[in-house]
């Protein structure tokens, strides 16, 4: 089969691999209709995490058509037309019984990695490096999925691929940072980057009561995008988020704050330049300045979401910001089995159309110029559907 | 998970038990203390021997000190190496459990080091694990303690490749939160030197091992398979 594969920074190539074969009894093995690029795998394409291997083969969004089941899989069918949540769970650990599915203690064979720096592993990932298991990702003609009965979401006539692939990760993604900001009627959310997730959560914070949504990043089509969404926006490059977000909410600030970026993050003047210099080094794998900003940023009292991904560590977090303003933070990769029903439905009713997001639609041929334009914002480019 | 893992040269090593470390050994192994933590490098294979009541007689392993062992100390080849884990297991009692770890077959299911496990009879079995270039250690085993749904406890005996105890211990975790397994091996590579037989048997890391084996025993418990990786495609390395 065709595969995208990882080769080194900056260098993804499709190439042919064996199809997947059924490793175990619980797996089985999805014909994948509809995969995307997600702005985390951008994290790997950029070299910043030391797990992956050359060969890997990346993607965790994606959905299609069962074509092979284990033994132990009684309640898909082949045929079935299922969505994969990039979070593996096994449905029956500590974690997986309190619906906290990213939290999985059994999915991930090289937990001991994890184990060494976290203290304590997450959930196997496809497509994300050996860090969180080194499963073949589904940006590929076919593939295995383990824990097939509780990790496949079966998907109801009538709904096209799109309306459906972003199931996967940035809807319940933007959902569950949208949740994670406590929204209480009449709130103000504050919500750094406008990429995929940011949009979700942008409409996500509405579907869940928010009163207002100020959106801030620097790419005018994401910013439009954002206003489209009903959120009112900040472009970085103009203007003092901080001051505006003060003037904006009547010098209370925001009740909520969200970094919807993550450890990548550009950061402006000094403070900007002293993370990339750090990072460059090796004195610093995560670049904070979003969070920096967000805490500040936030209302005494408020909330701090975080479904901006981070790996490693930060630098100059304004920890006393955070204890003195009483402030909670909520993050975690995300519980994407415990959101499929209600996003489902949200969809169904016509709540939202997540097909809004998609700029781009490419054959899979194409992976290694979608990650090049997604990469660098060129052609508007803001979401990337691939078709095997 | 905690661990502790050690090695030591400390001479006190054979002398009479000290009473108050017997104590906390006994009540790590009953559970009510819960690491061991700070415990003395007294071997456990004596511990666990004290503890069954001292009616099994191991070479080296209680009595007086042969000339071998006191050259062996005196060279500082008397190391060992002590490991310490623990997984909680949920929706499995521990009657369960012990159930499955008590037929020491089915350990090298989960136990990727070992090749085999053969019951001899009911208390005695052998064991087989890999060692590099296809090569293979070998021991024989001993159950030296037998508590039903609670604990196993062993030791190899005279004549093993690496000579090793251990015990396993199944606990209801406070509140209805599952099963608690905890893990204690001991390695005393006899007279070979700390490095050359264990990482014989291990590779570098004989912590990470055994941890990885203990995941692996919960994988199988709880999800009824073990995650893995092992054969699926990739693209040109």
């Amino acid at each position: 089969m065709k595969a995208v594969c990882w080769q080194g920074t900056h260098n993804i190539q499709v190439e042919t691999v064996p199809d997947p074969k059924i490793l175990n009894p619980r797996d089985a093995i999805i014909k994948v209709t509809s995969t995307a690029i997600c702005g985390s795998d951008l994290h790997l394409y950029n070299g910043y995490n030391p797990t992956m291997k050359k060969g890997d083969i990346l993607g965790h969004e994606f959905m299609g058509e069962v074509v092979e089941l284990g033994s132990a899989v009684k309640n898909v069918q082949i045929g079935d037309r299922v969505v994969v949540p990039f979070t593996i769970s096994c449905g029956s650990c500590f974690f997986c019984n309190r619906e906290l599915s990213s939290l999985c203690d059994n999915s991930n064979p090289n937990a001991w990695m994890v184990e060494k720096v976290m203290g304590h592993s997450p959930s196997g990932l496809f497509g994300y490096s050996h860090l969180t298991g080194g499963y073949a990702g589904g940006q590929a003609e076919y593939a295995r999925v383990p824990f097939a009965d509780v990790g496949l979401f079966k998907i109801p006539d009538g709904l096209t691929d799109e309306q459906v692939v972003f199931l996967t990760d940035i809807f319940p993604t933007g959902y569950m940072a949208a949740e994670n900001c406590q929204i209480q009627p009449g709130d103000t959310v504050a919500i750094w980057g406008c990429g995929p997730v940011g949009q979700f959560a942008i409409r996500s914070a509405f579907l869940l009561g928010a009163d207002r949504v100020i959106a801030i990043d620097r790419v005018p089509e994401r910013l439009q995008m954002a206003k489209d969404g009903g959120a009112e926006i900040l472009n970085f490059e103009e203007i003092e988020v901080g001051d505006a977000l003060k003037e904006m909410t009547g010098g209370r600030g925001p009740d909520a704050v969200m970094d919807a970026v993550g450890m990548e993050a550009h950061g402006m003047g000094l403070e900007g330049f002293y993370d990339q210099a750090m990072q460059k080094v090796g004195m610093e794998s995560d670049r904070p300045n979003v969070l920096r900003q967000a805490i500040v940023a936030c209302r005494k009292g408020g909330t701090v979401s975080v479904p901006g991904v981070y790996t490693g560590f930060v630098d100059k977090m304004p920890m006393g910001a955070f204890m003195n303003k009483g402030l909670t933070m909520k993050t975690g990769q995300t519980h994407v089995h415990k959101y499929l029903h209600t996003l489902l439905n949200h969809v169904q009713d016509g709540k939202i159309d997540p097909t809004f997001v998609i700029s781009h639609r490419m054959s899979l041929d194409d992976a290694p110029h979608g990650y090049q334009i997604f990469k660098d914002k060129k052609d508007s480019c803001i979401k990337i559907v691939l078709k095997p | 998970m905690e661990l502790q893992s050690n090695s030591t040269t400390d001479p006190k090593n054979n002398q009479p038990e000290n009473l108050s470390d017997t104590e906390r050994w006994g009540s790590l192994l009953t559970g009510s203390a819960l690491v061991l933590t700070g415990l003395s490098q007294r071997s456990l294979r004596g511990v666990l021997l004290a503890i069954a009541g001292g009616g099994l007689a191991y070479h080296g392993a209680a009595g007086q000190k042969s000339l071998q062992d006191t050259v062996t100390e005196a060279a500082g080849l008397n190391q060992r190496i002590r490991v310490e884990k623990t997984v909680t297991i949920q929706n499995k009692s521990p009657e369960e459990l012990y159930r499955v770890w008590r037929d020491f077959e089915n350990l090298p299911t989960f136990m990727r080091h070992l090749k085999s496990v053969t019951v001899l009879d009911d208390r005695r079995s052998h064991w087989v694990a890999n060692a590099p270039l296809g090569a293979s250690v070998e021991w024989d085993a001993e159950i030296i303690t037998d508590q039903e749904n609670q604990l196993i406890a062993w030791a190899s005996v005279a004549g093993a490749d690496v000579d090793n105890s251990g015990f396993v211990r199944f606990q209801s975790a406070r509140a209805d939160r599952g099963t608690e397994v905890k893990v204690v091996i001991e390695y005393s590579p006899p007279g070979g030197g700390l490095t050359a037989a264990i990482a014989k048997l291990f590779g570098e890391e004989p912590e990470q091992q055994i941890g990885d084996d203990l995941s692996r025993f919960k994988m199988l418990m709880e999800t009824g398979e073990i995650a893995t990786t092992e054969g699926q495609p990739t693209g040109h390395h």
